[in-house]
């Protein structure tokens, strides 16, 4: 490995000493406590997993660590030192290293450029010396296994090689810590096998790595130990090899096994009638890194819950059926024929309607009333050569706002000063107001209050029993458990079973989450005794 | 893609990233790369032949020694805004900037060459500097930003020269009138300072560390500031630099001219910002190089040049051409962008 020229010249510590530990770490948001007095600790020499579900804190957490956020309160101890960075380069000088799971590289600067941004080595001018630049570079990345012209601009590398440039930028500036966000999420198997090679060399060298990772393979394959984070706290830390994959599960999602629990907690009734042909048939749907020839079919009036957990596959397998994701082979029919993929509007035509995950970013338009939220969608339909038909967006608006039972001062109001419930409803109203035959809804209860949740829970059965199809993401199982007629668990991108009918319970849904990917059946703990399988492609 | 067999050769040759010549892409991508960084080359070249041929007077020492000192100017003034597009930015304060350096380097020429030097520069600076702090620290548009800086020289511009009545002169004895006045081998003082500040600016964006910092903060801004790159002061660095530039080319005009004149400058923003994007840099960020902004500035003049001469033709028409071409170039680019991602 090249020794960068102004790198830190500790020594490397001892096998098992801390090398970063934090204290009752807190950090919060308005409106959010996102680290709540967290304590969690790396040690050099060891892979330690970070894991939880969205919002549980981690990305959080790392951007404490590496400088992007101060925290409220705690301590960051690192190397024995107790130490506060104030801005990234902080922490990178010190000797933490950061790969994103994004990649965080500047696509237009040569890879040799991007290696070296900020510790160019420099000649007695203190002119940037490209010669011995690119021979280091190119050096650096022979080390992981990879031979690229690194004067090529990035972007002309696939995403592997990108990724591969960014983890070689992060073990050459001679790094203590390690921190690795989803590194393998858009990788091939064959760069995974490569970076699990070079996460083991950090390893055996003394390096602490932070490995985030929602692949349970990958994190009993090479991580040591673990800390679950729920919630913003620490619900678990410890030996990975002391915690079977149901239980690590049941951790991150909050769920115990065979919990006792009253029923009808959501206002979901149950089981819908479903009959007759499916609305929806999403065939064998694939997407590089994200979807595995994924297969799901929804009848009139009924309630397919996606279960898995965060990155399997759920959102994307949504956004593809309706458009939003251009799917590289497979098809989408809806009541028999085939809709046109990767095209919106196509989706839409055939009676498509996606709830999007994030209402903020993808869908609410704060400043506009009410009633311009529930119409924008509808309004090519509602116009006649051009003109808006205002008489009869009343009407809509009007039945919508009662159906829905949405709660605002009057349809004039701004959406943006409705509460998130309501504001959800609204964008419930906007894709009803399509006549859509299938909804897909992307956690349609994230983030609002536990009375407009039941309201809006409420609302999709209601849906359902006047003959929708519905495709239901949620990460809140005993919504998608009691929701659900149906739930198809989704794993790495590949459909790995199929609960139905009396299948549907939380025990049997976490067993099914749990269990090791159909190719590596049978080594793991907790293989799931009851759910149906379908063989994934992958 | 990891095992990408492209043999690394030819290493010495580097320049910016756009002059890297992707070793093994294919064809049409070093075809695309080819035509973003010297497509203005080649119709400058185009146009220079043709105006040659067309018109005798065209290639007279005379006429190329007029283009090139009243480029020069401009081109100052480009050259500072190239950094300031490339960190994905803009200047729209540089016209007015410009004028006010001219007045204040006449007005200091009579206490002598170094305030008249130093005034300029200092005033015009500390505009680029404040413009730079409201856009990296308060996080502001730069549009708006500079369109407000842009106000504020204007105003001041008017106030010190009671609303543009008076009119500074510089003594034509004063060793300042010399800068803009004295020629070196028959080429004017302007034009070599401008060439040396080209090559000290060219020197800088490709081969120090600040300007691999410009390339990353416009490139990827959020990258850059992961990879630890200093954005706030890069940013800050580029507006200032671009406000010194400005300053400068005023002051030198101001020699030139031997007298502060006001109304110059109006819309020299916007003649530099087409004369970088016209250059090959991206207007986005992240991409662009110093020569092309020299090669953009000398296109729009002798655009100028060839409209004066065929004198039949209102002047008013130079600017239709000009405007012509810069959509042009724009179309070209994004076309050329969005090959390039599809290739």
């Amino acid at each position: 490995m090249t020794a960068a020229p102004d790198a830190p010249g500790q020594p490397p510590p001892a096998q098992g000493t801390p090398a970063l530990a934090v204290t009752s770490l807190t950090k919060s948001f308005p409106g959010a406590l996102a680290l709540d007095e967290v304590d969690f600790e790396a040690r050099a020499g060891e892979v330690h997993a970070l894991i939880g579900e969205n919002g549980a804190g981690k990305s959080t957490l790392i951007k404490v660590l590496t400088g992007v956020y101060q925290a409220d309160a705690g301590r960051v101890r690192f190397l024995g030192d107790e130490v506060r960075f104030g801005t990234p380069l902080e922490a990178q000088d010190a000797g933490i290293s950061t790969i994103y799971q994004e990649v965080n590289l500047v696509p237009l600067m040569s890879v040799a450029r991007n290696l070296f941004l900020g510790r160019e080595p420099r000649n007695r001018f203190g002119l940037i010396d490209f010669r011995a630049m690119h021979l280091a570079a190119d050096e650096a990345l022979r080390d992981l296994g990879v031979r690229v012209d690194v004067t090529r601009p990035l972007r002309t590398l696939g995403v592997g090689a990108q990724q591969m440039v960014a983890l070689a930028r992060a073990v050459s500036v001679d790094a203590r810590v390690v921190i690795m966000d989803e590194p393998t999420s858009s990788l091939e198997p064959r760069e995974v096998a490569t970076l699990f090679g070079v996460i083991r060399m950090l390893r055996d060298r003394g390096i602490a790595v932070i490995y985030v990772s929602h692949r349970l393979e990958e994190l009993y394959e090479i991580c040591d130990s673990v800390t679950v984070l729920r919630d913003g706290r620490v619900v678990h830390t410890g030996r990975i090899a002391d915690l079977d994959r149901l239980r690590l599960v049941s951790l991150m999602l909050g769920r115990e096994m065979g919990q006792v629990r009253e029923e009808g907690l959501t206002k979901f009734s149950g089981d819908h009638a479903a009959a007759g042909e499916p609305v929806l048939q999403a065939e064998e749907l694939t997407l590089s890194h994200m979807l595995h020839a994924v297969s799901v079919e929804v009848r009139p009036g009924e309630v397919v819950g996606l279960g898995g957990l965060l990155g399997s596959g759920r959102s994307e397998t949504a956004k593809a059926i309706a458009g939003a994701l251009p799917p590289e082979s497979g098809r989408v029919l809806v009541a028999g024929s085939e809709v046109r993929t990767g095209s919106t509007p196509a989706a839409i035509r055939a009676g498509i309607s996606l709830l999007p995950e994030d209402r903020k970013a993808e869908g609410i338009v704060p400043g506009l009333s009410v009633r311009e939220n529930i119409a924008l969608a509808a309004l090519p339909g509602l116009s006649r050569f051009g003109l808006v038909d205002e008489s009869r967006i009343d009407r809509i608006v009007d039945t919508f706002m009662e159906r829905l039972r949405i709660k605002a001062s009057s349809p004039h109001q701004k959406v943006g000063e409705l509460s998130g419930g309501n504001q959800q409803k609204v964008l419930l109203a906007r894709w009803l107001a399509m006549q859509p035959k299938v909804l897909l809804l992307d956690e349609p209860t994230r983030g609002i209050d536990v009375g407009a949740k039941a309201e809006v829970q409420k609302l999709i059965d209601e849906l359902a029993e006047d003959g929708l199809g519905v495709l239901l993401i949620s990460s809140d199982m005993e919504e998608l458990v009691e929701g659900s007629d149906r739930v198809v668990v989704l794993k790495d991108g590949a459909v790995t079973a199929e609960l139905t009918g009396d299948q549907v319970t939380e025990d049997l849904l976490m067993q099914a989450i749990a269990a090791p990917l159909p190719a590596d059946a049978g080594d793991g703990a907790g293989t799931p005794p009851g759910p149906r399988k379908e063989a994934g492609d992958d | 893609m990891t095992t990408d067999t492209t043999e690394p050769a030819a290493r010495e040759k580097d320049a910016s990233p756009g002059a890297e010549q992707p070793q093994g892409a294919t064809r049409s991508e070093r075809l695309t790369s080819l035509a973003q960084q010297h497509g203005a080359l080649v119709a400058l070249l185009v146009m220079v032949l043709v105006a040659s041929l067309s018109f005798d007077s065209f290639l007279t020492g005379d006429n190329l020694e007029n283009m090139a000192v009243s480029s020069a100017f401009l081109a100052v003034v480009a050259l500072g805004m190239t950094f300031v597009i490339i960190t994905g930015g803009i200047d729209l304060s540089v016209g007015y900037v410009f004028a006010l350096g001219g007045v204040l380097a006449a007005w200091g020429s009579q206490y002598g060459t170094l305030v008249a030097l130093i005034l300029p520069l200092a005033v015009c600076g500390l505009i680029g500097l404040v413009n730079g702090l409201l856009i990296a620290r308060a996080r502001l548009a730069p549009f708006i930003v500079t369109l407000a800086a842009m106000l504020l020289a204007r105003g001041v511009l008017l106030s010190v020269t009671d609303e543009g009545s008076t009119t500074y002169l510089v003594d034509k004895d004063a060793f300042f009138a010399r800068l803009g006045q004295e020629k070196l081998l028959g080429i004017g003082l302007p034009v070599w300072i401008t060439v040396a500040l080209f090559g000290l600016g060219a020197l800088v964006l490709r081969r120090s560390r600040f300007g691999q910092y410009v390339y990353a903060v416009g490139g990827n801004e959020d990258a850059a500031a992961l990879m630890g790159a200093p954005v706030a002061r890069t940013k800050i660095a580029v507006y200032t630099l671009s406000g010194l530039c400005a300053g400068l080319a005023g002051a030198l005009n101001a020699a030139w001219l031997m007298s502060g004149v006001t109304i110059l400058g109006t819309g020299m923003e916007l003649e530099a910002i087409s004369a970088v994007v016209i250059g090959g840099t991206l207007l986005t960020g992240g991409f662009g190089f110093i020569s092309g902004s020299l090669v953009g500035v000398l296109l729009l003049k002798v655009i100028q040049n060839v409209i004066n001469q065929i004198g039949s033709l209102d002047s008013a028409y130079q600017q239709v051409v000009s405007g012509a071409f810069l959509a042009l170039v724009v179309i070209a680019q994004t076309w050329l962008g969005r090959r390039r991602r599809m290739l």
